[in-house]
């Protein structure tokens, strides 16, 4: 197969939203045998320019060719049939049928008008072992982790004769080992002739698997480039349209100096059986605490508990000098304390009501049902944090579920905000966000513990953690293993706990 | 007006109910001599309206407890049974004498306070207890007409009692029904609380994600209960209205079904069934259409074994035009087949 070969070819894309151009006259070429890198911060249209084309929302303007023959695709399944499958982020499949029911379903192999399950379970299984996956094809998906998960997605995208591959986020819920496999598996449709194009926020996976990339940027073209063209500060600063200043201005938490302060909130012996073993923690006002440890060490489990959305069942929690009794989250609110939680579209997001809602609904809570906030007070609140979150809506009363990713975790973040707590806990605040949302994050959350406030910081990734913390708690199988302060809180020594006590 | 603002118009929430609402109360007026015709005699209007009003207040009570419920992703479907045993509870405290042997007001406490605490019940098993709405409601649909025949004795006590049949008929000096007025205290104090506290916002929420709720801090399993007393409350209220209307309290067959016409007032007012954004005055529109989609085919004559037939094909009718992707569909066709007829010109 020809390597420039054109595949697929999109030209003069457009899209309108109420109150938004999501795409404004975009090309897109991808070539047979290539893995072609789709970037851009959230907002840029990235996520529209994958739903136009896999036939989720119709196009306003422009034309669409596979293969050199015009298409108009309608629907998802008209876009499969023509041949261009897609794996979502989230997992869209039948969580209570078994892998090979996922795998078929719609396309069931008949035998005498009836489903013939033998065959649907031998050639699943085949599927599956194509991507070197070995697992029980008649169990059902639920039973198997996310990961399993998505590559079961993928057999199933594969299988369906595919040209064009669209993976949208695949890797976000993969472990090292689970991206290698699906690289492997993406080289190999590569050299098949396939052309996949590959969504991600990760850099690195970008740099180490594709042949291209186009970037977007507010629903418009930036361009597209070799991969060999085009270093990375180059990427990053077409994609945030600015120069980068390489988080500079982060740097300035480690001189935080934490003597002479009188602690806050106190964890005294806190534990909860089952989540995580008994554990002491302190934090003072200015603080940034990271929690970091692997997955399933105890991050989250050790953070809901100072949220009152677990109840601790051994020691006690003092705030001031004073135990607090924290059984549900609106008692960690009333003191003042807030969380963003790591599943935000579960936990967080509420989506059919408005961003004013939204924004206001913890304030809400905090002042009770009886004190309603009148319009005027929304309105107003909502508007301001609009502004100093630079939150991305066409209006207020946009509902939540009509926002991309970055601007929903803007609008939980300012809900927090609102209520003006005094330990603000984050969980995985920048996951599955662009790098400039991200950057923005930080330095807000920074900005605000130079004013005073105490941060709890989650996140999976150890030079974020590094970049932003004072104070690093270290966690492994839902013990607290470590303190780290300052200058020692880095990549290194953190490794190190984690990995030094394993040893033992 | 341009064509913008009148689809801005259509995207209100109580558009399509009033428009069918609209439509509904035309075809009487064109093929109904008389409908609207009222009548005042001895100070008090009669008429098919006033009718419409009065037996319309029963469904409109019944709607607003359960709007409430519905939006938070639940069902009471024992609403009907519980409105038997406020009729039960009262009738039979009240005797069937002339003179009440209980004074009335203490009747009408113990009714609507047993209706309620009922409601209580619905509530914990729901929000504490964690059964689904359908199963835990279940339990009184069924058993709830036991209960009511418990007090009654398993018969059908009539009262006499002139002060009650004010209840669902007139006092007085006074040219409405009773009924209406109570219906109307009712939505109005339902409103009231729900736009001038937080309380309708934080129904809604729930409704949509009762998880990223609860981590906002709404107490979300005590809302939950109040909601389910609250429509207990509801079909206690109704329950006096329905008994008072026929002067007996027929444990067996008193709201019978009502439940699912609450339910079909909700669906009708255009409130998801799975929770979320809801709109009580769009509720009480739907209680509304299905009164008088009764009286009208009385009226017209339709025989009371074909009515729920007829009933039946006319709220499918409805729930077409209220569906946005139906509408969407038509409006795809006749787009066609003007683009074919004007391509063929």
């Amino acid at each position: 197969m020809e390597k420039s070969t054109v595949l697929l070819e999109m030209t003069g894309i457009s899209k309108v939203f109420p109150g938004v151009r999501a795409l404004q006259n975009v090309d897109f070429r991808l070539r047979a045998g290539e893995i072609h890198a789709l970037m851009g911060e959230n907002g840029a249209g990235k996520s529209t320019l994958i739903k136009v084309l896999t036939g989720v929302y119709g196009r306003d303007a422009g034309t669409m060719s596979l293969e050199g023959e015009q298409i108009t695709v309608k629907s998802p399944q008209e876009a499969q049939s023509a041949g261009i499958s897609t794996v979502y982020q989230e997992v869209n499949l039948c969580p209570n049928l078994s892998v090979a029911e996922n795998i078929y379903i719609g396309r069931e192999p008949m035998k005498f008008g009836r489903i013939d399950w033998r065959e649907i379970n031998k050639r699943a299984k085949d599927a599956l072992a194509r991507l070197e996956l070995d697992i029980d094809v008649t169990k059902v998906l639920n039973t198997y982790s996310v990961a399993v998960q998505q590559m079961v997605a993928i057999a199933r995208a594969v299988d369906i004769k595919a040209k064009v591959l669209v993976l949208d986020e695949p890797t976000s819920s993969l472990d090292e080992n689970e991206v290698e496999k699906l690289f492997e598996i993406m080289k190999k449709l590569k050299s098949n002739g396939i052309g996949i194009i590959f969504v991600t926020h990760f850099l690195d996976q970008v740099y180490q698997i594709c042949d291209r990339i186009t970037v977007l940027k507010n629903g418009e073209l930036i361009g597209e480039y070799e991969i060999s063209q085009l270093p990375r500060y180059e990427l990053v600063s077409r994609m945030l349209g600015k120069e980068v200043d390489e988080f500079a201005a982060l740097e300035n938490s480690k001189v935080f100096n934490k003597q002479g302060k009188k602690p806050f909130i106190e964890a005294k012996n806190v534990g909860r059986r089952g989540t995580i073993n008994c554990f002491n923690l302190s934090l003072v006002e200015g603080e940034v605490l990271g929690l970091t440890g692997l997955l399933g060490s105890g991050r989250t489990e050790m953070a809901r508990l100072f949220f009152g959305a677990d109840k601790i069942d051994s020691g006690e929690l003092v705030i001031d000098g004073n135990r607090v009794h924290l059984n549900s989250p609106i008692d960690a609110i009333n003191n003042e304390i807030a969380f963003c939680p790591e599943d935000r579209k579960q936990e967080g997001v509420i989506g059919d009501l408005s961003v004013r809602e939204n924004i206001i609904l913890a304030l809400q809570t905090k002042r009770g049902i009886a004190d309603r906030l009148t319009r005027k007070e929304q309105e107003k609140i909502a508007d301001d944090y609009i502004r100093l979150l630079n939150i991305k809506v066409s209006s207020p009363e946009q509902l939540l579920k009509n926002l991309s990713g970055g601007n929903q975790q803007k609008v939980i973040l300012a809900r927090w905000l609102v209520t003006r707590p005094r330990l603000l806990i984050l969980d995985e605040p920048t996951r599955g966000i662009d790098v400039g949302t991200k950057t923005e994050i930080q330095k807000l959350v920074l900005g605000l513990a130079g004013e005073g406030l105490a941060v709890m910081f989650i996140s999976s990734e150890l030079d974020e953690t590094v970049r932003c913390c004072n104070h690093v708690a270290v966690l492994r199988d839902r013990n607290m293993i470590g303190e780290l302060y300052g200058e020692n809180a880095n990549q290194t020594t953190i490794m190190q706990t984690i990995a030094g006590g394993a040893k033992q | 007006m341009n064509l913008e603002s009148v689809i801005g118009i259509t995207k209100k929430r109580l558009f399509w109910p009033l428009f069918t609402f609209g439509i509904i109360l035309l075809f009487d007026f064109l093929a109904i001599p008389g409908f609207f015709s009222i009548q005042f005699r001895d100070g008090n209007f009669f008429g098919r309206p006033v009718d419409i009003l009065n037996r319309g207040s029963v469904y409109a009570i019944l709607a607003v407890g359960m709007t409430l419920v519905i939006a938070t992703g639940g069902i009471d479907i024992s609403v009907g049974s519980v409105l038997a045993i406020s009729g039960a509870i009262v009738a039979t405290m009240l005797g069937s004498g002339f003179e009440a042997k209980i004074p009335m007001l203490l009747c009408i406490l113990a009714a609507v306070g047993v209706c309620t605490i009922i409601g209580c019940w619905n509530g914990l098993l729901v929000s504490k207890i964690g059964v689904q709405p359908v199963v835990a409601t279940l339990i009184l649909m069924v058993a709830g007409r036991g209960i009511a025949q418990l007090i009654t004795g398993g018969n059908i006590p009539t009262t006499q009692y002139q002060p009650f049949t004010y209840v669902a008929g007139f006092i007085p000096g006074i040219p409405l029904p009773t009924s209406v007025f109570i219906a109307a205290v009712v939505v109005i104090s339902a409103l009231l609380v729900t736009k001038k506290t937080a309380l309708g916002m934080f129904i809604e929420a729930m409704g949509i994600n009762s998880k990223a709720s609860r981590f906002s801090g709404i107490k979300v399993s005590r809302l939950i209960f109040m909601t389910y007393a609250f429509a207990g409350l509801c079909a206690g209220i109704a329950g006096l209205i329905a008994c008072s209307q026929i002067k007996a309290a027929d444990a067996n067959n008193a709201g019978l079904l009502i439940e699912m016409d609450a339910i079909l007032a909700v669906a009708i007012g255009g409130t998801s069934l799975a929770g979320g954004r809801f709109s009580i005055g769009a509720s009480v529109i739907g209680a509304l259409i299905l009164q008088t989609l009764t009286t009208t085919l009385y009226a017209l004559g339709v025989s009371p074994l074909a009515l729920n037939v007829v009933k039946a094909l006319v709220v499918i009718a409805i729930c077409l035009i209220q569906a946005e992707e139906f509408r969407k569909k038509i409006a795809e066709m006749v787009y066609r087949e003007r683009s074919v007829k004007n391509a063929k010109a």
